[in-house]
Formats: C-alpha cells, structure tokens, sequence
C-alpha cells in the first residue's frame, strides 16, 4: 500500500452528497450483488472529481467496477465507499481497488453485525421498554429510543465515511479501534442488566393488575425463556409464541 | 385506510431501504400507528409486547426475518381502535400483526429477487458504468419498497379491520389473564433472545440476574 492517502481534499458539498447517499445504500439491495449497487450509488458525488469528470473515461470505469457485488454492514459500508472513492482519487490501479474492495467486505459486515444488530439495537430497545415499564408517556418513550439509537447511527455513519475518506487503502487499521473490537462486550453487559430490570416492569404495565399477576408472569416468562434458550435449536421462539397465541386466541373465541 | 398505508408504506421502507433509523421498530411503529388514530398509549401498549418479540429477530443482511414497521402500524392501528380494557383486543391485534409481520416478511424476499431481475437486465448499463443505471436501479428499489410497505399495509388492514372486532365482541376469557398470558408470552420469547444475545458476555448471567432483582423491587416499592 504505497499510495499517499488523502491527497485530495473532497469539497463539502461532495461530502455532504455522498453521507446523505449512505441512507439509501441498500436501495437495490437484492441477491445478486448484495449493496454493490449502492456502493457505487454513494461513491458517485466523488468520482465526477475524478480526471475528465462527470461521464469521462475514468469515472465511467471506476463506476462500473464498485456496481458489482459487495457486502458490509449497512452503517459500516461509508468506511468502505469513502476508501474505495479516496483509492479512486488518488489514482490507485484497479487491480489493487479489486483486491482491496474483495478483502473489505467481511469485515465490515462482522464488526457492524456485532456491534449495531446484536448490540447497540437490543441495548436501545431494552432502554425504551424499560422507560415504558417506569411509566414513561408513549412521545417520551419514543423519543428516548430514537434519539439514543441514532446519536449511535449517525455518529457511525460520520466517523466511517470520514475514516475511509482519510486513510483509503489504510483504512482496516481503524477496524481495530478498542471500540469496536471490545464495544459489544460492555454493550452486552448493560443490556443483559437492563434485561432484567426492564422486562418484569414491561410485563406490569401491560398486565396493569396487581404484583402477584405481574410476579406470576414474570417467574413464568422467565422459566419459558430458559427451555426456549435450551431447547431453542427445535423451534424457533416467536414461531412457538405465534402459534400458542392462536391457540389462545381459537380457544377464547369458541369456547 | 389510505393514510394508514402510506404510513406503513413509510415505516416499512425504514426496515432496509431508507433510512433504517429504525423508526420502523413496533415500540415506535406501533406507538406512531396508534397516535394516528388518536391513542398513543395503546398503540405505546401493543409496541412494547411486540418490541418484546422483536427484541431476537434483528435485520442481519441477507437473512429472513419478519417485517415489523409495516405489521406494527396494522398492529398499533388495530389495538387502539378497540375499547383496549376488552379482553380479546390485546391478542387479537398483536395475532394479526404477527400475520401481518410474516407476509411482509415474505413480501421483502419477493422485492430482493425482483431487485436483482432488474439488476441483470441493467446489467450491460452497469458494466459500461453508467450512472443512469444505478440511480435507476436504486430509484426502483427504493419505490418497490414503499409500494410494498403500503400494499401489505392496506390489504391487513382491509383483512383485519372486521375481523379483530368480531374475535373481540366473542371473547370469553377473562381480560385480565387474557393480557397476562400474552405478556407472559412475549417476556419469555423476550427472554430467550436475551440469552442468545449475550451469554457469551462474561457475568451476563449474574447482570441479569442482579437486573431482575432492581426491577422486582422497584414493582413491589412501587
């Protein structure tokens, strides 16, 4: 890797193009070429700087190589186009773009599963449910789930697309941040917390009776989410949970 | 009905599309679809036993998972247009967007293949890298998506709308119980994603645990 990154600077506006594109990366998401559609959808702003412009050979060709098949976690995939557009810019041969954008992929697409999917969303949730459960007003609830869940977002969005902008072929240093290597343990440790303080709260204002109704279910939830978790491999949770609640549902109708 | 849809049509798009800040999540889709028609809380209500349900079921790539934005419109609308104190409202409006859920679920994978139909007929406008083409393909997508949402939005709704207040008016379980064991449900399949989620967190068992004890407190000193 022995180009210079960040050669060139991107104007704002460019910039501004290209994070806004990010929000509808999966657009054309499909099984053929994953987001590889819309990494060339998000890294066009940056490519009309490229020599000739809008429409001139380079552009043309370096669009057609990212409009192939890609894949990366939808918030991490701005550290891919904002370093496959900085690879661009600084006239990096497309073979190396190549080899560089098939190694990429995975990662991004393991690092953004652990952390955003499998962490940060679950945490979001349980924080909301526990808002609602404390008696938290239905905009108050709402608001504290989308705020906290997106300061997240966005602020992932920012630092990948800057990252890749910056560093270009350099950029797999930055997967390593402590961050993102030990986020989902901290992460998992509040929300295995907050678990147990939100969901015997959820399940008393739903219920709205008394504490030895709301005592019952939660004992009894808690019992079920074991042999769930245990037996878990024959049959997958909700499915189970739909099925009993029609059940329930036949039963209280007909009987 | 109409705005109903476009609403589902717009928190569906949020799913995977545009701009997945999750506003399409039940404890917001839901509480959003319940303000709609003037009852917040109970749409509030219904999210949070779907948020519960939801709560395992996260959007990894290329995965099939139901579609909760759309399904917790229908479910929020559906909860709080009932007298939500009766006792079959509660399962029968989260019933029908757990159905709801799962075909717009399907409704997504049929989209996807759509999707990459278009792509290998655009596929000679890509390979010359015309970028008329992939804004096309990412405009199509993005108007397939919204289409969908409504769609299935719509034809729940039409499903739905008679039925849940039949189940309702023929209800002979006690409401109360009726309320607990939906709950009950949600909280243990709530439960078991949690386990899935984070055993392999080192003291998960023991934060869980020491949570668990909080949140019984704060109900019996509440």
């Amino acid at each position: 890797m022995t180009t210079p990154a960040g050669e060139r600077r991107i104007p704002t506006g460019t910039w501004l193009r290209m994070y806004l594109r990010l929000f509808a990366i999966q657009g054309s998401w499909n099984y053929e070429t994953l987001i590889g559609n819309g990494i060339a959808f998000a890294m066009e702003p940056a490519l009309r700087l490229l020599p000739g412009g809008r429409g001139g050979k380079a552009y043309t060709e370096a669009l057609a190589r990212h409009a192939r098949y890609f894949n990366a976690h939808p918030y991490f995939a701005g550290v891919a186009v904002g370093a496959l557009a900085r690879a661009e810019l600084d006239g990096v041969p497309p073979a190396m773009i190549d080899r560089f954008r098939t190694a990429l992929g995975g990662p991004l697409g393991s690092v953004g599963d652990r952390l955003v999917w499998a962490s940060w969303l679950p945490l979001c949730s349980l924080v909301a449910l526990g808002a609602f459960g404390l008696d938290a007003r239905p905009l108050a609830v709402v608001a504290i789930f989308l705020v906290l869940y997106n300061l997240g977002h966005f602020s992932l969005r920012v630092w990948g697309l800057r990252v890749g902008l910056e560093k270009g072929l350099r950029v797999s240093d930055s997967l390593g941040h402590p961050l993102l290597r030990q986020g989902p343990q901290y992460v998992g440790a509040v929300a295995a917390l907050l678990a147990g303080l939100s969901l015997p709260l959820t399940a008393k204002r739903v219920v709205a009776d008394g504490r030895a109704l709301t005592a019952a279910v939660t004992v009894v939830a808690i019992v079920g989410g074991i042999l769930l978790a245990r037996f878990g491999d024959r049959a997958e949770g909700w499915r189970l949970a739909l099925a009993i609640l029609a059940l329930f549902v036949v039963y209280s109708v007909i009987r | 009905m109409l705005p109903i849809a476009l609403l589902g049509a717009l928190l569906g798009l949020d799913v995977v599309t545009f701009p997945q800040a999750m506003i399409s999540r039940p404890i917001v889709a839901a509480t959003v679809g319940g303000a709609f028609i003037g009852n917040p809380l109970a749409g509030l209500t219904i999210g949070a036993t779907l948020e519960l349900l939801a709560l395992g079921m996260l959007p990894f790539g290329a995965s099939k998972y139901p579609e909760w934005g759309s399904a917790s419109v229908v479910g929020g609308v559906l909860y709080a247009s009932q007298t939500t104190d009766s006792g079959g409202a509660l399962p029968a409006a989260l019933l029908a967007a757990l159905l709801t859920a799962i075909v717009s679920g399907w409704s997504m994978i049929r989209l996807r293949r759509l999707n990459a139909a278009r792509a290998s007929r655009e596929r000679a406008a890509l390979d010359a890298g015309s970028a008329d083409a992939i804004v096309g393909l990412q405009l199509f997508g993005l108007t397939a998506d919204f289409v969908r949402g409504g769609a299935v939005t719509l034809v729940a709704m039409l499903i739905f709308r008679p039925l849940v207040p039949a189940v309702v008016n023929n209800w002979h379980s006690n409401p109360v119980y009726s309320n607990a064991i939906v709950v009950t449900i949600a909280t243990a399949v709530a439960a078991e994603s949690i386990w899935k989620l984070f055993h392999v967190v080192p003291r998960a068992r023991l934060l869980f645990l020491a949570g668990l004890v909080g949140g019984i407190t704060l109900i019996v000193t509440g």
